[in-house]
């Protein structure tokens, strides 16, 4: 019995060919990961160990650079990129979630209209809209306030949720919403039992998209921002131009700043892998 | 439980200026058995949907235990639906699926489960009940599809070609088994099919519609023995009628090069008309050795094992099928003979409307 159901599992194990399919691979992927690789070897060095040519792979870690960093006033930086990250997402998925159900299974009217005046909103490159924006945010009095980047990331990011989001909506099937309500639901509750179950993976993979985005931001916040309201991105940059020679305490801070779009990604990996499961219904 | 009256009942989707369904009056008994048969575009689906509340009653009525639905939401009309592709909820159980109208209606708990297990008895779906809809066999989904409409114990059952996506034996099994589950329940029910086996088969009374016009609202075996048009009489029954446009003689038709003599009755029905539209079904029609039968050539031969379908064509063109058995069909090309058989019905439609004539 065990015997058969070794030579069972053996038999499905495929032969170990060569690819050079493979070996590409691998060099793209080693290529891609790296930089990283090198950034965070580097935080973990001393000055000296980083200064070094050729570069020392085998060193002795330390904390060293983190503590520098924290120094140096990582905190209000970070706590101010977390906060508009973190509110911009929350105001998209609020926002997009109802436009994405009511452009996909609850077709209004106009519905290519109003699809295509999100995608154009995108068709203007911001460096071209950033002198009127800068004027309008002075204007209302919200230069170097972090609500203004709040905005800004939410109105960023919506049209791209929107059209993924709709995307995900479009995979659910119609008569679903049909059955809940003779079953007797309201919208609301169809919505809730119903649809956002299913559309969960989708709506994590969309905030996903809008966390990294946002994050990342670097031209409104480099542009509207000083002291109070400055985020990683820009935070970042100063350290370049105010300590160049040093790299291990700039990449210290550069794996810090990566790390909590890392964790997201992390968090989010279950939901994403997932995928959209509608075995029942196709 | 309730009766149906569907009263010059319209609807018409937007961006159309035809009417999917056209001033449909149907009158269904309280735990009728009645099914909407057609070709697709017939508007079956759209008169169904009208009577859930999926689609807009533009024009008429329906009512439902003699109240009028129109702009009554679906969620408050007590109506279950089976649809085509069953539209379980993934997310949830077979009980859970089977459970939330009861759920919503606010029944606890306790009773909730009691009668999905009663249900799930009767459907014989127990030992999958903690299952996930995608780990069902597409029987299986079925059987939960019509056991969430069940439990609500609703006044009016739809279902809306519940058997189209299964394979050809579950479906007759299936067949069989929704029809003495309805006659059990006593539940009024509204049947959708493009299969009119299964309405002939399932139904107390057959509606059939085309281009969202009422054709013939009957008994099964008055649809077959009396079609009310040329359309209806083609559509039901298997293969389907011969039905031939023919020149009309002085005592009956001519059938390409061979006279068919009708009674005279039936020669009186179609009166000074110059052609006549004849309906007789292949089971009617026999091979025969007769003389003054109709002279066709054989152009296939469908053997079913305890039967055989003879496809012929006559002079001019004219397409018969007949009935024949198997051990003794004629073979492709040969020359025979056909005659009608002593129970032949024979029947008439005007060549141009398709009525009934008699």
């Amino acid at each position: 019995m065990t015997a058969t159901l070794e030579s069972g599992v053996a038999a499905k194990k495929k032969p170990r060919k060569f690819s050079p399919w493979g070996v590409v691979a691998w060099i793209a992927a080693i290529g891609f990961f790296f930089p990283v690789f090198w950034m965070v070897l580097t935080a973990f060095k001393q000055e000296g160990d980083a200064a070094t040519s050729p570069p020392k792979l085998f060193f002795t870690p330390t904390l060293d650079q983190f503590g520098a960093v924290f120094d140096q006033g990582i905190g209000p930086s970070m706590l101010n990129s977390l906060f508009a990250t973190g509110m911009s997402t929350l105001l998209v998925l609020l926002l997009g979630v109802p436009a994405a159900f009511a452009l996909s299974l609850r077709p209004v009217r106009k519905t290519q209209d109003a699809l295509f005046f999100f995608m154009s909103t995108k068709m203007l490159p911001i460096v071209a809209a950033i002198l009127p924006l800068y004027v309008i945010v002075s204007n209302i009095g919200l230069l170097d306030n972090i609500w203004a980047l709040v905005i800004l990331y939410t109105a960023m990011n919506l049209p791209i949720a929107v059209w993924m989001m709709r995307s995900f909506f479009l995979e659910v099937p119609g008569e679903l919403l049909e059955a809940a309500s003779l079953d007797g639901a309201s919208l609301w509750r169809s919505v809730r039992e119903v649809i956002l179950p299913l559309v969960s993976p989708g709506i994590a993979a969309t905030a996903l998209i809008c966390v990294i985005f946002a994050w990342n931001e670097f031209f409104f916040a480099v542009n509207l921002t000083a002291v109070n309201a400055q985020t990683m991105p820009v935070y970042l940059v100063g350290f370049i131009a105010g300590e160049g020679q040093y790299w291990a305490v700039l990449s210290a801070a550069a794996t810090m700043s990566a790390l909590p779009v890392i964790l997201c990604g992390w968090f989010a990996q279950n939901k994403l892998v997932r995928g959209l499961s509608f075995g029942a219904i196709k | 439980m309730a009766s149906i009256t569907y009263k010059n009942a319209s609807c018409i989707y937007e961006g159309s200026d035809k009417l999917a369904v056209d001033s449909l009056n149907l009158d269904i008994k309280d735990g009728e058995f009645i099914v909407l048969v057609g070709p697709s575009g017939s508007g079956k689906s759209t008169a169904l949907r009208m009577l859930a509340g999926l689609e807009d009653i533009d024009e008429g009525a329906i009512e439902i235990g003699g109240k009028d639905m129109t702009g009554v939401p679906s969620k408050d009309r007590d109506i279950a639906m089976v649809f085509q592709n069953y539209a379980l909820y993934p997310n949830k159980t077979v009980a859970e699926n089977m459970g939330f109208a009861l759920k919503l209606r606010g029944v606890p708990a306790d009773e909730r489960r009691r009668k999905v297990e009663e249900a799930a008895k009767i459907l014989d779906l127990t030992e999958y009940l903690d299952r996930k809809p995608a780990k069902l066999s597409g029987g299986q989904r079925q059987r939960v599809a019509m056991g969430r409409a069940i439990v609500r114990e609703p006044q009016v059952f739809c279902m809306d070609e519940p058997l189209s996506n299964l394979d050809a034996k579950l479906r007759v099994q299936t067949r069989t088994q929704i029809a003495a589950l309805q006659r059990r329940l006593g539940t009024t029910t509204v049947y959708v099919t493009h299969d009119q086996v299964e309405a002939m088969t399932m139904g107390d009374r057959v509606a059939v519609l085309k281009f969202g016009k009422l054709q013939q609202f009957a008994s099964p075996s008055e649809l077959y023995d009396r079609p009310a048009n040329a359309f209806v009489a083609g559509f039901i029954g298997s293969p389907a009628m011969n039905l031939i446009t023919v020149p009309v003689t002085a005592d009956g038709v001519q059938v390409g090069s061979s006279p068919m003599k009708l009674e005279r009755e039936q020669r009186g029905l179609i009166g000074d008309l110059k052609e006549v539209t004849v309906g007789v079904r292949p089971e009617s029609l026999e091979l025969t050795t007769d003389p003054d039968g109709i002279e066709v050539t054989v152009d296939l031969v469908e053997d079913l094992g305890s039967e055989a379908y003879v496809y012929t064509h006559a002079s001019g063109g004219v397409e018969l099928v007949a009935r024949s058995n198997p051990r003794t069909a004629p073979k492709l090309g040969d020359t025979v003979r056909l005659s009608r058989n002593a129970d032949a019905v024979v029947h008439l439609f005007h060549p141009v409307s398709g009525e009934r004539l008699g």
